[in-house]
């Protein structure tokens, strides 16, 4: 064995760096081009949808300039049309969509993710997935025969209970039933069970990521299971929750069908959302384009392009949130 | 350094009732199964009451899951069961009138990797036992900043956190995190600790303090600790229990004895081959 040798410092930066080069292969060169062509065809298509909503409703901006946003009714025969009432309406029933989705899809994905027995939560999982695939018009169907029956009933109690001291809560005529029907309580909450699903996965998908480690940590102090779950998966699944909440919102806002079916359209703002009458963007389109030319369809245009523009933001600022924080490092949304 | 400190620290304000009393453990009979397979055989094993008794052997000889029937850590793994019982002071702590999370308010654990809760400051991370716990209380207390301190004193980390006992627990280096861990589990006050491998990635300063705790803490606490590293079951523990697992065959224990008598005058010759480096 020879001695060990001792290294004197190291001289000054004398020597040459090497270049190092990788060389793709043929089908690497083949793949990354088909991959690339492919992500970049999404951003082109989600531009070029952006893009032709703004040419489009060009001549409505132009016309009505800031009324646009400001102006509630929706008269575009006589020059006069804006879409505040309708943002005031997608407000109002993305609220109370929130109002079912959020509490109900929080503690159904802690229950999946913290309580459930090892049988149940697999069937649950993919339960809640089916429930996101099923289309919206059969929410719409069981919003308008089922729900809309029963919520009546609740919509009413509300108002007498409340609307005395709740202006918020009052109705015309909360004798008759058809005051109740068509409102934006109701479609909110059938909104809510549709976006429920949505809400109840992502909040799930970072709870179950709370890490071992800590939970047993929790445990191992002697801490209850809701002891744990509040010291260690809510905080970690904090994002996930804004997240969830904010993903739930964009898709409540965009929600059309159901809130079509339900409501009756109205260009007023509404503070009495128990009231039947009420209006979305989403929903004032789908009621309007088949008969509307001219102006009147770039006013639609232009209901698109801000609705378009605010599920955009919405989504993105969800997208953040939950991406930003540790526990959201891993979750798609 | 934390030593001299230890010794002049003696004042009890806590929350707990009394000061803690180091309890015996006493596992009788004790098998364990994840699903079908067998990995603990009938192992009967005293610890002492405020001794360090060290659980060595190869890897997967069942000592990590025999540590975490200690506590009942080992259930909460889905399909895990086990057979016999673990007396506390003569108590079964799997008696069906005891609660899961009675046993684990008095025997506490330290695990392989450090487990602070990352965004919760370092003060609040000593203190989360007692929050977790209901003893905590609503508000801050001179008798919280007392424990606080003592227990990082006792973990020797008191001197590198003092300035900053605002800061998150993820912000401490590895080694940091393990002595944050131990304080946090001293804090409330456990007849027992149970260690599992609580230095196998420290680097050897930080082992060295973790080595120098676990002397400081035994007499007042029971100590159990599972370890890899030879020198330090032999530096740290005053009993040893030497467990084997082999084809066909769960793990169970093949010698047990004070710590000199295994590492000097082991009676079996595979405990032999085994302190010595020759296998595992």
């Amino acid at each position: 064995m020879s001695a060990p040798t001792i290294a004197g410092p190291p001289a000054p930066e004398t020597q040459q760096r090497r270049v190092l080069t990788t060389k793709p292969s043929a089908q690497d060169i083949t793949f990354v081009a088909a991959s690339r062509s492919a992500a970049v065809s999404t951003l082109i298509i989600m531009g070029l949808i952006g893009v032709f909503l703004a040419i489009g409703a060009w001549p409505a901006l132009k016309q009505q300039g800031f009324g646009f946003i400001t102006e509630s009714k929706w008269l575009p025969e006589a020059g006069t049309f804006g879409i505040a009432s309708l943002l005031w309406g997608t407000f109002l029933i993305g609220l109370f969509a929130l109002c079912v989705a959020v509490p109900i899809g929080f503690g159904a994905a802690l229950f999946i993710s913290e309580y459930a027995p090892r049988s149940l939560k697999k069937p649950l999982v993919t339960l809640v997935d089916l429930m996101a695939a099923v289309p919206s018009i059969i929410y719409a169907l069981w919003g308008l025969f089922f729900l809309q029956g029963h919520l009546l009933e609740v919509a009413r109690w509300i108002s007498v209970h409340f609307g005395s001291f709740l202006p918020f809560f009052r109705v015309d005529v909360p004798d008759s039933p058809s005051s109740f029907t068509s409102s934006a309580f109701i479609a909110g909450i059938a909104t809510g069970v549709v976006v429920l699903p949505t809400v109840t996965s992502i909040m799930r998908e970072v709870f179950a990521q709370a890490p071992i480690g800590e939970r047993e940590g929790a445990i191992a102090l002697g801490a209850t299971r809701w002891g744990m779950i509040r010291t260690v998966v809510i905080p970690f699944g904090r994002s996930g929750i804004v997240g969830g909440v904010m993903l739930g919102l964009g898709r409540a806002l965009g929600e059309t069908i159901v809130v079509y079916t339900i409501i009756s359209p109205m260009f007023e703002f509404t503070t009495h959302p128990l009231q039947s009458g009420t209006n979305t963007i989403a929903s004032h389109i789908a009621a309007r384009y088949s008969e509307s030319g001219g102006i009147a369809l770039a006013g639609l245009l232009g209901a698109g392009l801000v609705l378009f523009l605010f599920t955009l933001v919405i989504n993105t600022l969800a997208g953040v949130v939950v991406s930003r924080s540790r526990s959201g490092a891993a979750t798609e949304i | 350094m934390s030593i001299d400190t230890l010794a002049t620290d003696q004042t009890t304000h806590l929350p707990v009732a009394s000061a803690p009393v180091p309890a015996a453990l006493v596992a009788e009979r004790v098998s364990a199964w994840f699903g079908d397979h067998q990995v603990l055989s009938e192992v009967d094993l005293v610890m002492a009451a405020g001794k360090v008794t060290a659980l060595i052997g190869p890897s997967g000889c069942g000592k990590s899951t025999f540590l975490r029937i200690l506590n009942r850590m080992h259930e909460l793994v889905p399909g895990a069961s086990l057979a016999g019982q673990v007396l506390l002071d003569g108590q079964d702590i799997y008696d069906p009138a005891l609660r899961p999370i009675e046993s684990r308010r008095r025997i506490g654990m330290v695990f392989q990797k450090a487990n602070p809760f990352p965004t919760m400051s370092i003060y609040d991370n000593v203190l989360s036992g007692l929050a977790l716990t209901g003893r905590k209380g609503r508000r801050a207390t001179s008798e919280h900043d007392e424990l606080v301190e003592r227990s990082l004193r006792r973990a020797g980390l008191w001197d590198e956190v003092k300035t900053r006992l605002g800061t998150p627990g993820a912000s401490l280096s590895g080694g940091q995190q393990q002595r944050l861990c131990i304080a946090r589990a001293l804090a409330v006050q456990p007849d027992v600790l149970l260690m599992d491998e609580p230095c196998s990635a420290l680097d050897p300063t930080s082992t060295r303090r973790v080595e120098e705790t676990i002397r400081e803490v035994a007499g007042e606490v029971t100590v159990v600790i599972v370890t890899h590293n030879m020198q330090q079951a032999h530096r740290v523990s005053d009993h040893c229990a030497f467990f084997l697992a082999a084809e066909g065959q769960p793990g169970h224990i093949v010698e047990q004895g004070p710590t000199e008598a295994i590492f000097e005058r082991p009676q079996d010759q595979r405990t032999n081959d085994y302190v010595n480096g020759r296998f595992g």
